[in-house]
């Protein structure tokens, strides 16, 4: 259960899926304009990876491994990512109809977030068994769900800045990010 | 030939991935800690750019265009397999350093947005020195980044110490590295005001007239994953419409 717990903190804050891996950087900066949206695509992100994470993880220990075939990890699980999310879509909009409402635009978007198969990958490397690997992806969400959203604050808050023109727009939201990834180093005291 | 050469003009003055239409940013970040790294990350997308360009070029009429992207997905997939385990065998060195960001060149927009937007489209040869062009343009982006981080951050270029550093036990006075720029926060420092120099750029462009380069500003995010729709200047439909241009 400790061992969980550190992991869990380690990959949510120590070690920040987009603050300092860099991955999922692309809907990071795209989708953090407003909090609900940006609260709308970590909500996705964490129903996604930890799905992913417990489908690949189950696909690494029950078929890749016996079979000898671990080699061709990355591309099973690109393909496994890409037809489970379009699955989730398909399934959420016929029997879930308030949740698809409410994550439904941003599921598409997360195809080709690195992030999913980041995670996925990770799990592998470090060895995590199914278990683990959810966890370690639902926190590694869960770390993206918190920057996003802080994101998404600062940048409501910089509409009324008076920036210099040249960094108006993404030069500045990279200039915050590159803040909070500093404050974000101070969690490294954590573990 | 004169096709090749300006395809290679276009990815690595022109069209160039990394200061021009800012893509593959996830990798862009994380592996330009050093010059060296960058450059090897570079040459490895390059590597499956080419792969990858030649193969779908000679595939295009094969695809049916329903599944045409998990298919282009499958043939970028099978040569980062490939180029992952001749690194492991080959540079253990460069494996190391680039760990996890090898296999993530399978989700790199440029290597799909190129498949989509060129070498579906064009015959073998174009595609491949199309491949070439935007991979060492993808190559000089990382390399000029991590030389700047490394530079800033360490003093050294390529692993050489350009500037003396200071040693107070010694009572030498020298350069204090400000270690910040190889750490994750400086990689988005540097970002930004490279966005921020691009913007100037294309603000003088605008203020001349240039309405293209006006849709542009101040977009520092890929367009294939950009969530932001209101931006008009979809990286898809202009090198499309840019080729289609060309050609009449």
């Amino acid at each position: 259960m400790k061992e969980l717990l550190i992991i869990a903190i380690g990959s949510a804050l120590v070690n920040n899926v987009v603050l300092s891996q860099f991955l999922g950087l692309c809907p990071f900066l795209g989708v953090s304009k407003k909090v609900d949206t940006a609260a709308g695509m970590g909500t996705a992100v964490i129903f996604v990876i930890t799905l992913a994470s417990a489908v690949t993880g189950a696909i690494y220990q029950f078929i890749l491994t016996p079979l000898n075939i671990t080699y061709l990890q990355t591309i099973v699980f690109i393909l496994v990512i890409a037809a489970l999310v379009q699955f989730v879509e398909m399934f959420l909009k016929k029997f879930m109809q308030p949740l698809y409402q409410a994550l439904g635009v941003y599921l598409p978007l997360i195809t080709t977030n690195c992030a999913v198969l980041g995670v996925a990958l990770t799990n592998v490397q470090k060895s995590y068994g199914i278990l683990t690997g959810v966890v370690n992806g639902f926190a590694t969400a869960a770390g993206f769900t918190i920057s996003i959203i802080i994101l998404a604050g600062l940048r409501e808050k910089m509409e009324y800045n008076d920036v210099p023109k040249a960094f108006q727009g993404m030069p500045i939201v990279l200039v915050t990010a590159g803040l909070m990834a500093i404050a974000f180093c101070g969690f490294s005291g954590l573990l | 030939m004169n096709k090749a050469g300006e395809r290679l003009f276009n990815g690595l003055i022109k069209e160039n991935p990394t200061f021009v239409l800012m893509l593959g940013m996830c990798p862009t970040l994380a592996v330009t800690t050093s010059a060296i790294n960058g450059c090897g990350m570079g040459l490895t997308t390059t590597a499956v750019l080419v792969m990858s360009n030649m193969i779908i070029a000679l595939l295009r009429n094969i695809i049916p265009d329903k599944v045409r992207i998990p298919a282009f997905i499958v043939i970028i997939a099978s040569f980062v397999t490939v180029l992952e385990l001749l690194l492991e065998g080959f540079l253990p060195s460069l494996y190391d350093a680039l760990g996890l960001y090898i296999p993530l060149i399978v989700v790199n927009c440029i290597i799909l947005g190129r498949a989509e937007a060129y070498a579906s489209k064009n015959p073998v040869i174009p595609s491949l020195f199309d491949g070439l062009g935007m991979g060492l343009g993808f190559t000089l982006g990382l390399t000029c980044i991590g030389m700047v981080r490394e530079f800033i951050g360490a003093g050294q270029i390529f692993g050489f110490q350009i500037l003396p550093l200071a040693d107070a036990a010694k009572g030498v006075t020298g350069y204090t590295p400000v270690s910040i720029f190889v750490l994750a926060p400086g990689a988005f420092f540097v970002l930004a005001c490279l966005t921020a120099l691009q913007n100037k750029v294309r603000i003088k462009a605008a203020a001349k007239g240039n309405v293209e380069s006006a849709k542009k500003l101040s977009c520092g995010t890929d367009c294939a994953t950009c969530g932001n729709t209101g931006c008009g200047g979809k990286f898809y439909d202009t090198s499309i419409n840019d080729d289609k241009k060309k050609e009449e």
